[in-house]
């Protein structure tokens, strides 16, 4: 089997890593060579028909002489376990406890290398990288290259693999106002994100229908804004076990705080933050947008955001900025009575851009950075981009880089928006990097998103609706856009990554007809 | 022949809003007049005047069934109280009692103490059509036993009381014959854990019989048989180009004598193994390139009289396997391309229409009952095909009579079918996929059309019940943006 051809820029990986020693050949005829059964598709890899055989008796992950990272390390200590199950299911049963690991926790932040080296000889396999987050990707990837023949025994061959993101922010968005989603379902959401090697996790945690976010220091949000107060709710407790669960599978968990917009649940426990709309000259009971006008406003906000950072320890926010309708406002006299104070006219995109730019500099202050939605373009470093039919956007992707802004690319990953058919080949064949500009602009594109709204989804539809279509979108972020052009050859391999996310565990949806070896059996 | 039940020990008057029972029944009326629940002194009973007594194994386990379902995470005590309340259900047959078991069980509500009750009312009840069914299709992909038996108990809430086993076709042969072991041995996506046993097929019949589902086996031939051919060489077609075969097969070969008399031995298995005395044919989507390829085809048609025209072809083989059917005491249903084709069936014959875009059908409902053929009607209902929103509303806003046809054509729909075909579904996504949008179907089949005509106020009740349906264990997806007080907890 030849080596994958590498780019130019990057040296032909050695088949025979230091530390190899030459064998004789296994007494067992070579089966079949798979095509490369990981997903995605690593940047550079080669392997051969030469096969080992793996014995979970015998087999252990260890850390080598010469690693930075040693046994107390809390994060791979945790992989070494969970790992050894995905690979030799049903020989432990998988731990569904969560354990704290009481050691100093160091969380994912700003762009890290995820870079590793992977090499699977006779005896051993040795993988290096260059952060502990890179070593999870290794692992997740040594995990997909066993497998078992129709007796049960258990192979991997002889690989080489380097490999690296193609992009950075590799995120899904959960919606867990339209629909509260039990915590458990968020956990499997992170495990699945894992084995397609995503990395952050947008939580749109709150929205119009409900506030579910318990907090300590306005606890009437959840109270009075939860769809109920004592079953559809986050608390502390829950927050923290989906952090440190996102944080030991190299997921960063970024909060998002949507506003001025999308926030009729919040009124409901504090009241006056919410615009009362005014009908003939008189409140008219419904309320709109926050109120931009009132020193309370950014008073509350400083205060929550106060909290939310220190809950969330990720360096970055989400703050929204989205679908502002500017009716109540253009109601309210006292909002009018302002704008003309501010000198402001009846432009009212100023006033929404003074809003957003007072809440980007209470972000600020709390040492965060702030990514909003793509509707607030002018005061902020980092945009969602999220609108655009599907060959518009590419058209946004142009006009904001060339503003100089990053960005993070969501629109053609709506994929709450369903239909009939195999519907992933179009999140498949998405090109991030397809759109006019110069190469400068483009390294401003960071990744993408693939978002599941919550309209229509809750936890019994969640997992088979994410999964495996996001997967497609996965590989798309992560992998070498050139070898991976065609949906005719990412088909079976799809399927058949498909398959495993059910050996796994997880509920994901048939691509089309045909079976897994182990099906879910659906209780 | 009548079945008396009474329910014991409801007491007391409250205040309280009715709830929702779905489908809408017939005729209904209920007051304010609230009573309260003991789940330690509730019991079913059967009437003195009941012909159904204990020992009627349907409802004895329907009683037990329905105790659970009213009364969620308790269980069944011994005693028995000195009632003063009751309820009493009056059913012809022992299948009617069943559909008001489930409307009384969908009666009762709890308050936010979590107390038990159920308001005075009074229901007169009845389906508008008999056929009222779900397709399942188990080869496309295979499911297993207890996806099936969920399904069922989730049509059972929604009154649906025909279960369309759409077995076998192309990809994969699950069923396991007695008669011919290879089937699924050579035709199964995998021949030890991808099949239905004997074992299987019995236990999927008596669940659904205890919830009053009838089984209908559908065994579609001559096209969809690619799989039928693993198993038993010189069934299908093969194919020809230029003149020699070309490796590939086609439809179920109607030339050979041995093929019906595979078909016959098939056929008497099935009739032996499913009960029902309807059996589904098939017959749909026969492509014609592959007989046309094939000498000896051409030379079978030239000796029968056919010329060239390949429909008569395949309505010679459809009446010869609905004639076996008939020997074997079966009446047959078959795809309305049967009918499309012209071909001789006995009267009795059900016809199941899914032809025709959404409005495409009408005409297909007014060609064929003016045929003074009976109809079940599937076309505007297969839910397979999703989109995004609320597509419960399609579904629920069919007019099943509305095509131009005399009164006596009408009465020859008998009724409608929810096509899940398995092209995309298993069971990782065919519960939250089937419901509650089947549920839509289910009142359009069952209610009175005038009564239940109104989208705006079937959602607040469709809502309701899809909270129903959580609570009772089904994995039944939302409709629109809120939440149930027990969601299901993904696990």
């Amino acid at each position: 089997l030849a080596p994958h051809r590498p780019p130019r820029d990057r040296p032909t990986p050695p088949l025979r890593g230091p530390g190899c020693r030459p064998r004789a050949p296994l007494r067992r005829c070579p089966r079949y060579i798979p095509p490369l059964r990981v997903w995605p598709m690593p940047q550079i890899s080669a392997s051969s028909p030469e096969q080992y055989p793996l014995n979970p008796e015998a087999f252990y992950f260890e850390y080598g002489r010469q690693s930075e990272a040693q046994p107390g390390c809390s994060v791979l200590d945790a992989a070494f376990k969970r790992y050894f199950s995905l690979i030799f299911p049903d020989y432990f049963p998988v731990t569904k406890n969560f354990e704290l690991f009481h050691d100093i926790l160091i969380f994912l932040d700003v762009p890290i290398s995820l870079k590793y080296n992977l090499s699977v000889c006779a005896g051993q396999a040795s993988l290096k990288a260059e952060t502990v987050w890179g070593a999870l990707r290794g692992l997740e990837t040594f995990s997909q290259l066993v497998y078992q023949d129709d007796f049960g025994s258990f192979f991997v061959n002889k690989t080489d693999i380097e490999d690296f993101p193609r992009f950075q922010f590799r995120g899904i968005l959960l919606d867990t106002s339209r629909h509260y989603l039990p915590v458990q379902a968020i956990l499997k959401t992170l495990d699945a994100m894992a084995y397609s090697k995503f990395n952050v996790f947008h939580w749109h945690i709150v929205d119009d229908p409900s506030f579910p976010y318990q907090s300590q220091t306005f606890p009437d949000l959840s109270a009075k804004g939860a769809f109920h107060p004592m079953t559809h709710i986050y608390t502390q407790t829950d927050v923290q076990r989906v952090i440190s669960y996102a944080r030991l599978r190299g997921i960063r968990v970024l909060p998002e705080f949507d506003s001025p917009g999308h926030t009729q649940s919040w009124g409901k426990g504090q009241s006056d933050l919410l615009t009362p709309c005014y009908k003939g000259g008189t409140p008219s009971g419904a309320f709109g947008p926050v109120n931009p006008t009132l020193p309370s406003t950014y008073q509350f906000i400083a205060r929550l955001f106060k909290e939310v950072s220190s809950v969330f320890p990720d360096s970055y926010i989400h703050l929204g900025g989205d679908e502002v309708n500017f009716f109540c406002w253009k109601s309210n006299p006292d909002v009018r009575a302002f704008m003309q104070k501010m000198g402001f006219g009846t432009d009212f995109t100023k006033l929404e851009a003074f809003y957003m730019e007072s809440i980007v500099n209470i972000t600020s202050t709390l040492n965060k950075t702030a990514i909003v939605w793509q509707d607030v373009f002018d005061y902020h470093e980092l945009l969602h981009i999220w609108k655009g039919v599907p060959y518009d956007y590419t058209k946004e992707l142009s006009r904001i880089t060339k503003a100089g802004k990053r960005v993070v690319l969501a629109a053609p990953w709506y994929i709450n928006h369903i239909a009939y058919g195999q519907d992933w080949r179009k999140s498949y064949t998405v090109q991030p990097l397809n759109f006019s500009g110069t190469e400068e602009q483009k390294k401003l594109v960071i990744g993408g998103e693939v978002c599941m709204w919550g309209e229509y989804v809750d936890a019994t539809n969640l997992t088979p609706r994410l999964w495996p279509r996001a997967s497609a979108a996965a590989e798309r972020l992560w992998s070498d856009e050139k070898q991976t052009s065609s949906v005719e050859k990412a088909f079976p391999r799809l399927q058949d990554f498909r398959c495993k996310l059910l050996r796994r565990g997880i509920q994901a949806e048939p691509l089309y007809v045909g079976h897994c070896r182990h099906e879910y059996q659906g209780i």
